[in-house]
């Protein structure tokens, strides 16, 4: 579609804009243009961007160090996860930097079409698990106990869960074992579905301004937990194999390794994009710092991430090797 | 989401006459008969039979969908067709790319688009005063600098980039098909059925399927928007085309017109106006499929809705909403205002005035272009004057002041309806056993609507038993009823008085308009905030977006009264109150079906949104089958048995309405919120 003419014109357009820039402007695109790259890399990282906030702090940082260090290109991708891993094949999506375990998609695109492979845990630990807002403890202190959740079932109850208390489920992407629970524990609950992430942090951010009772699903790490910080009810302690049958689970959830999933052809690659990637790991309170600066301070995720990075050089070279 | 005009019209078949008026009182008791008898059986038979299916249960006709989409997956790489689709694929991005590097993106090794925002800005402007009047270029010009002084001139450059390029291969394809569709009953017969399914299936059931043929990223996004706006104008096109009147047709044919020249002679140039309004439909379709578009990484503004919303940022999500509304008023204006022009017929003087002033203003617009081409500072929008921050900010305290105060009030409002009509309705249709509930429906519709509506309704019965779900769809159902009685009341209330007062008009369309294009994601925070997760909040969304259309429907439905009854009744001594009640809402009967009608398909283009903040039923499994590969089959049923219930009550409603009086038709072919 370019002509020979049209590169002239572009030269000369080019020059008059460089000149420009020097001159006074300052735009920033040129800038950024030649600030990335210390080696010469000419590898794109496609890098999946799950939808939540913790998520996008692990991949800023890690395509961060990829651009600053590497000098490779990196792109975002704004994909829940199914639609992530079904890029793996072909070549959109290399890396899924946080993974909370899904074992269809693993059997689909790892054993089968061996399209992806594990790249190791991220040093994330996520603990899904029933939560109530502080005042609840503070005003009830036994609540924590899942023996005395009866106790105060009225206490839950809503318009939406007719005689019995609620228990509120969060988005469908999330494992839940919930409903099996109330069952096998025989608790006077029903689930709701609040249906998505969103629902259920509002509706936590308004019990605890308003002191209304509620009982939820949620997880850490995540970022609301540094806004409000929820306390866990205590289930029946997991133990090896005791959610084997999802049907007659009667325990808490486990701690999951959260850990980071690549494309073959990524990992096969020999690119130094996938030592990094293959290296990273981190806490869950780093994750939360940067995941605050994202959510609650409002910094671009980029920013986000160099702050971080300028605080944790030491962090950073176990990851460049 | 802004058309949901399910429209079966059939050439050549003419409305029967309106009934007469002891035939609807017989019609309206054998209803209370049957809705009575139904109460006193439910009661009696209340729990049995009500066919219900654990959240994590699937049936086998739902592994059976979800083990077909695995097969298309792995049929993708060997089978040519799909291999072609990979060339559309890659057709799509590159013309987005190109368009991208034209007015969004840097064009390298340029550090900048092609043309800068001042080249963008004049030469839209100058389209606009071409086809529409220096009003309209005006209003142009002033939404494109709004796209940048509230801080998302790229992103709203993408987002017109996607629309563009939909509506272009919408309008490619669908004036064609549509022009066909008015010419032959057989094609109106086949089609009809396929663009019902279209309009009411949710995107969030075909939104996986796609990224597996035409990956993720434009391309995709533009397949989505595709799909979703494409009904509307070949519906818009078929009807233009069929409204020719019968008279001018047999002159033509008397006269030995052919076929085709009747086509291109007759037909075409009366319908003109009328598939520019399909355009006009077409182009809203689109922008309100942006947000969706985002979940498969489609760029623009629906990127940084969805983004605020995992942070909870309302006043980010609120600042891209307003972009997006203004984005649409703008195209809807312009739009309407040529569909207009195009009828008018200038003068020759005024035509060489008005040729010399598009030239002088095309040299204008040039010279920016060459402008934005060389100053960096008329490339990149400055980020100096921002507005996008103070309206955050004023979004955000707006939405915490509400959700800090409010909540209190709304909650008793929840519950009031929640405890007073939701939950017996819902016991009522949702625990009965399935049998007497479809005998119901089955009697209803035969009552109501005929013989044909009486079929529909035993199909759709059938297809909701068929995949499962059918206490699900009777929750769903129930919601959808919920919502589209509280849309309607507040249309009648609304609706009445703007119809009477020029000034509530003027201060409540503009509101309306926007209600209708602001995508839900950017309320759904505080509407959490003050209703909490449930099946009311779910409500509250499905009667913000469909109550515009109803008011404006009723409105204009009262409107047409014709003044000189209502000055007669005035002249007989009526109050205000009785020309209301007893003149105006009984002549405009007809409009006010009609907009029950439109109303209750709104609410159901609603129902996944629902799933998101409470809802629960269809609208959840819908979202779950989006997210959980595991549950991709149970959604896409899930989806089937959305279409089946809205296509089901649209016919029923239809019957009502006395097969829908040809005004209704005219009436919904105004665009969506276009000044009257």
């Amino acid at each position: 579609m370019r002509t020979t003419t049209r590169r002239v014109r572009l030269a000369g357009v080019i020059a008059a804009s460089a000149l420009l820039t020097l001159s006074a402007c300052g735009g920033g695109d040129i800038e950024d243009d030649k600030a990335s790259g210390g080696e010469k890399c000419d590898q794109t990282v496609n890098m999946a961007i799950n939808p939540w906030v913790g998520y996008e702090a692990s991949a800023h940082v890690v395509g961060k160090v990829i651009e600053n260090e590497l000098g490779c290109k990196v792109e975002y991708k704004d994909l829940k996860e199914e639609v992530a891993w079904q890029g793996f094949g072909k070549g959109t999506v290399d890396v899924v930097i946080e993974d909370w375990g899904h074992p269809a998609l693993e059997k689909k695109y790892i054993e089968g079409d061996k399209s992806a492979i594990d790249a190791g845990p991220n040093g994330n630990v996520g603990q899904i698990g029933w939560y109530v807002p502080p005042w609840m403890v503070e005003k009830y202190p036994d609540i924590t106990d899942w023996k005395n959740l009866n106790k105060y079932a009225d206490l839950f109850r809503t318009s939406e869960s007719g005689d019995k208390g609620q228990m509120l489920d969060g988005d469908p992407s999330f494992v839940t074992n919930d409903e099996a629970l109330v069952k096998n524990l025989k608790l006077d609950y029903k689930v709701v579905y609040a249906g998505s992430e969103a629902a259920l942090i509002t509706a936590f951010r308004q019990a605890e301004k308003q002191k209304k009772p509620l009982l939820g699903y949620f997880y850490a790490p995540q970022w609301f937990l540094s806004e409000v910080e929820l306390k866990k009810v205590n289930l029946p302690e997991w133990t090896e194999g005791c959610d084997a049958d999802p049907a007659k689970v009667a325990c808490d959830y486990p701690e999951t390794k959260l850990k980071k999933i690549v494309a073959t052809k990524f990992s096969d690659s020999g690119s130094p994009a996938y030592d990094v990637v293959k290296n990273f790991t981190w806490t869950n309170d780093d994750q939360n710092l940067v995941a605050k600066y994202i959510a609650e301070d409002k910094m671009d995720p980029d920013e986000a991430a160099q702050k971080w990075i300028d605080d944790n050089a030491d962090k950073i070279k176990a990851w460049v090797g | 989401m802004s058309t949901a005009t399910l429209a079966p019209e059939e050439p050549g078949l003419e409305a029967p006459p309106p009934p007469p008026e002891e035939r609807q009182t017989s019609k309206a008791a054998i209803v209370a008969a049957i809705l009575v008898v139904f109460a006193i059986a439910a009661t009696i038979l209340n729990g049995r039979d009500t066919r219900p299916l654990a959240r994590s249960d699937l049936t086998g006709f739902q592994n059976w969908l979800g083990d077909l989409s695995d097969k298309l997956e792995s049929a993708r790489d060997s089978s040519a067709i799909l291999q072609g689709l990979g060339h559309i694929s890659d057709a799509l991005d590159s013309v987005a790319q190109f368009l991208a590097e034209l007015v969004s993106e840097p064009a390298l090794p340029r550090p900048v688009p092609e043309i800068g925002w001042l080249g963008v800005i004049a030469v839209a402007v100058w389209i606009a005063l071409a086809i529409a009047g220096w009003r309209m270029a005006v209003l142009t010009g002033l939404s494109f600098a709004a796209f940048g002084l509230f801080g998302f001139w790229t992103a709203s450059m993408e987002t017109l980039i996607v629309t563009f390029m939909s509506v272009a291969i919408c309008l490619v394809i669908g004036i064609p098909v549509g022009i066909w569709m008015g010419r032959s009953r057989r094609a109106t017969s086949v089609l009809t059925p396929i663009l019902d399914g279209l309009q009411t299936l949710p995107s969030f059931v075909y939104l996986l399927p796609i990224t597996l043929f035409f990956s993720i990223g434009v391309a995709a996004a533009v397949i989505v928007t595709l799909i979703y706006a494409l009904p509307p104008v070949i519906r818009i096109s078929a009807h233009g085309i069929r409204s020719v009147s019968k008279e001018t047709i047999e002159a033509m044919q008397s006269l030995g017109t052919s076929r085709s020249q009747m086509l291109r002679k007759v037909q075409l140039p009366m319908a003109k106006r009328t598939i520019i309004v399909g355009v006009n439909q077409t182009i809203m379709a689109a922008l309100s499929m942006a947000t969706i578009a985002a979940f498969i990484d489609g760029p623009g503004l629906g990127k940084p809705v969805i983004k605020a919303l995992e942070s909870l940022d309302v006043g980010r999500a609120a600042t891209a909403g307003l972009c997006i509304v203004i984005m649409a008023i703008m195209l809807d204006r312009v739009t309407t205002a040529a569909s207009i022009r195009s009828e008018a017929l200038p003068s020759a003087h005024s035509r060489r005035n008005r040729w010399i002033g598009l030239a002088a203003s095309g040299v204008v617009a040039i010279v920016c272009v060459v402008l934005s081409r060389q100053y960096l500072d008329l490339a990149t929008f400055p980020d100096k004057p921002d507005l996008g921050r103070p309206f955050a900010e004023g979004a955000d305290s707006v939405s915490t002041w509400l959700s800090d105060n409010a909540a209190s009030v709304t909650g008793a409002i929840k519950d009031a309806i929640t405890y007073g009509l939701l939950n017996p309705l819902q016991e009522l249709i949702a625990q009965s056993p399935w049998w007497l509930v479809a005998l119901v429906l089955i009697g209803l519709s035969y009552v109501l609507g005929g013989l044909r509506s009486l079929v529909t309704t035993i199909v759709c019965i059938g297809v909701i038993l068929g995949v499962g779900l059918w206490q699900d769809s009777m929750v769903t159902l129930t919601m959808t009823l919920v919502a589209t009685i509280l849309t309607m009341v507040l249309a009648l209330v609304l609706g009445v008085w703007m119809a009477q007062s020029r000034g509530v008009d003027m201060v409540l369309r503009p509101v309306l308009d926007a209600a209708q294009v602001v995508p839900p994601f950017v309320y759904l925070v505080p509407a959490l905030a003050l209703f909490d997760p449930t099946r009311f909040t779910a409500i509250v969304a499905g009667i913000v977006y469909a109550s515009p259309v109803a008011i404006k429907l009723v409105c204009d439905a009262i409107r047409d009264v014709s003044p000189t009854v209502i000055e007669a009744a005035e002249s007989a001594g009526s109050s205000r109150w009785q020309i209301i009640t007893k003149v105006q809402l009984p002549m405009a009967r007809k409009g006010i079906q009609l907009a029950a009608n439109q109303g209750m398909l709104y609410v159901f283009a609603m129902v996944v949104i629902g799933g998101l903040v409470g809802a629960g039923a269809l609208g959840y499994l819908v979202y779950a089958g989006f997210t959980q590969a595991e549950l991709f089959g149970k959604g896409l049923a899930a989806g089937i048995a959305i279409v089946a219930l809205a296509i089901m009550l649209d016919r029923m409603a239809q019957g009502t309405s006395a097969r829908r009086a040809r005004t209704g038709n005219r009436r919904f072919l105004r665009s969506p919120f276009a000044g009257s």
